[in-house]
């Protein structure tokens, strides 16, 4: 979000023209002055009322709750850092912790060199079917992570799955693409870049097509080649908007938890299992909310990390233009 | 740059092949919810069903709650939009277009929240919606994501664009604040209006964390619960689940065919610039 813009777009204050005293009677003037002190706060009523009930006390509530021990039909307990320092001894959730992280890594490179692939292909404006092909991409980006699970775990089946009767087909053998600890990762992997690739090409064409093009044009005339171009003006001028990406995708893969939960449902064994499915996990169905908002508490810092970088980010960009 | 008919053809050709990696997935499954069952992972596998049939479709929606999910889903999904694009294109206008003590605070902190994802106040969420009385009820879905950061975000920039004297003219003329509102923005909003009506249909539509927060009772699930829960089962009924997600499926791409351009400038309003 774009903070570091909203105050150059100020309303002109010579465009105010209620604060000038001989257009308005002087009885209409004070009413409208009433009202116009209520009105905005009502307007803004029912957001501050739901951001309040459903994020900010909920928000302090999840903090207090980390430093207790609660389920839901008992009284909480406050332990202190006891949850933390349980957390720091347990195996399970530095596993969970170190998938989303590899999880993260991966999906977010990957998705950026093909997202950024597609949009190289797709921003100029040249040929034909372009717009086709980009409606084309964005279609994954549609779809539910539920119905890209179901969609996927139906074609990456052990047995009846098309990709293992292919292999099989073409006298190779059948592939556990879910069901073996290592490739299950990888699949999830490739299935989160198919889903959500299209999306970020649609940003990143709209970063590319901001690049003045007079710049490719002088480039040509000083005879750079193709990849000097890119590497010399694509690239540089493209850099914020690729950090946007680089932060948003990172952001999602970090709240990752439909896709897992239909494909693998965190398994084999632990081996596809992330931060928010153990959280869920250990909340409601273990009943240790107390705990499971200890977890929280280290998830959400990881995440406020990555936002407050965005903000930085595109508060500088802001600043540039 | 690229005249020659070689690296034009080498475009289309990589072009092709990824789209068909895109594609074909979904084709895929679209094409198989049509087999009879017993086509479905008959060997010789066919891609085009050589039945072709609805006999999936009849038994997923005849048998079960499928109906009352997909209504659930609709219903939630609507009335979640209209209240969306009520209240965030209010508390936009508020922020882009009165003069008042806070409001620079009250913009930043809600801007703020997108740093707290759902994901990670799930639990107390759970507690503050079991305190008021709103788990397994629709409106436990509805209402507490209806105040969205970009939803503010983005009609606050849109309506600081707009002329101030055309507000004070109506003010002259004697016109309410909520009359302006109603009568004078709302419907030069129609642009904005658009781009948050369809990213919130969108996402209330697929969205699953929420009602699996929510609701626990059978009959008040929403269609993406119902196929999570489906494909939890230990024997899988594929010839129905595919069925229903080829349903689960038709309104979002509807939806991106009817109001593709505003996909395209809300992602990078939302996200290039915002």
């Amino acid at each position: 979000m774009d903070i570091g813009s909203s105050t150059k777009e100020e309303p002109d204050p010579s465009d105010r023209q209620g604060c000038l005293p001989f257009r308005i009677p002087m009885k209409r003037h004070t009413k409208g002055n009433f009202h116009q002190t209520a009105a905005p706060l009502l307007f803004l009523l029912p957001n501050i009322l739901i951001f309040g009930t459903f994020i900010i006390i909920p928000a302090i509530q999840g903090l207090r709750m980390s430093f207790t021990e609660w389920g839901v039909f008992t009284t909480p307990v406050f332990i202190g850092f006891d949850n933390f320092i349980e957390l720091a001894g347990d195996e399970v959730f530095w596993k969970t912790f170190s998938n989303t992280i590899v999880y993260s890594f991966f999906t977010v490179a990957l998705i950026m060199v093909y997202a950024l692939a597609l949009a190289l292909l797709l921003y100029k404006n040249t040929i034909k079917g372009e717009k086709l092909f980009r409606s084309l991409f964005y279609i994954p980006s549609l779809l539910s992570m539920i119905t890209v699970g179901i969609a996927w775990r139906f074609i990456l089946g052990d047995e009846m799955g098309i990709i293992n009767y292919l292999l099989r087909a073409a006298g190779g053998n059948g592939v556990r693409w879910l069901t073996d600890s290592k490739l299950a990762m990888v699949s999830i992997i490739l299935v989160s870049i198919w889903a959500q690739a299209g999306y970020y090409m649609v940003v990143l064409i709209a970063g590319l097509q901001a690049i003045p093009i007079e710049l490719y044009e002088a480039a040509k005339i000083d005879g750079a080649s193709a990849p000097k171009t890119f590497t010399s003006i694509t690239l540089p001028l493209l850099r914020s908007t690729l950090l946007v990406v680089l932060v948003l995708a990172t952001i999602a893969s970090f709240k990752a938890y439909e896709l897992i939960s239909v494909m693998t449902k965190g398994g084999p064994g632990y081996a596809t299992k992330f931060i928010v499915q153990q959280v869920y996990q250990v909340a409601f169905l273990e009943d240790r909310m107390g705990y499971a908002s200890a977890m929280s508490i280290v998830l959400m810092l990881i995440i406020s990390l990555f936002t407050v970088l965005q903000f930085k980010l595109s508060g500088r960009e802001a600043s540039h233009e | 740059m690229n005249k020659q008919p070689v690296s034009k053809t080498l475009h289309y050709t990589v072009l092709i092949l990824l789209s068909l990696i895109t594609l074909l997935p979904v084709l895929w499954v679209v094409l198989s919810s049509f087999k009879p069952q017993s086509e479905l992972f008959q060997v010789p596998l066919t891609f085009i069903p050589q039945d072709w049939t609805l006999e999936n479709y009849v038994s997923s929606l005849a048998a079960g709650n499928f109906p009352v999910y997909f209504s659930n889903t609709v219903f939630v999904a609507v009335v979640s939009t209209a209240l969306t694009v009520l209240i965030n294109l209010m508390a936009g206008y508020a922020l882009a277009k009165y003069i008042f003590t806070g409001r620079d605070i009250i913009f930043t902190v809600m801007i703020a929240t997108l740093m707290i994802p759902l994901q990670v106040i799930m639990i107390p969420i759970f507690l503050q919606l079991k305190s008021l009385g709103m788990l397994n009820s629709l409106w436990g879905i509805i209402i507490p994501p209806a105040a969205t950061p970009t939803g503010v975000f983005l009609a606050r920039q849109y309506l600081v664009t707009l002329p101030n004297s055309l507000i004070e003219a109506a003010r002259i003329d004697g016109a309410r604040e909520h009359t302006i509102f109603f009568r004078l923005i709302l419907p030069m909003s129609k642009p904005i209006v658009a781009t948050i009506a369809i990213f919130s249909f969108m996402w209330r539509w697929n969205d699953y964390l929420w009602p699996l927060i929510v609701i626990t009772d059978n009959r008040k699930q929403t269609i993406q619960q119902a196929l999570a829960n489906f494909v939890g089962q230990l024997q899988i009924n594929w010839s129905d689940l595919l069925a229903m997600t080829t349903i689960a499926i038709i309104p979002v791409i509807i939806v991106f065919l009817a109001f593709q351009r505003f996909f395209f400038s809300g992602i990078a309003a939302g996200s290039v610039k915002g």
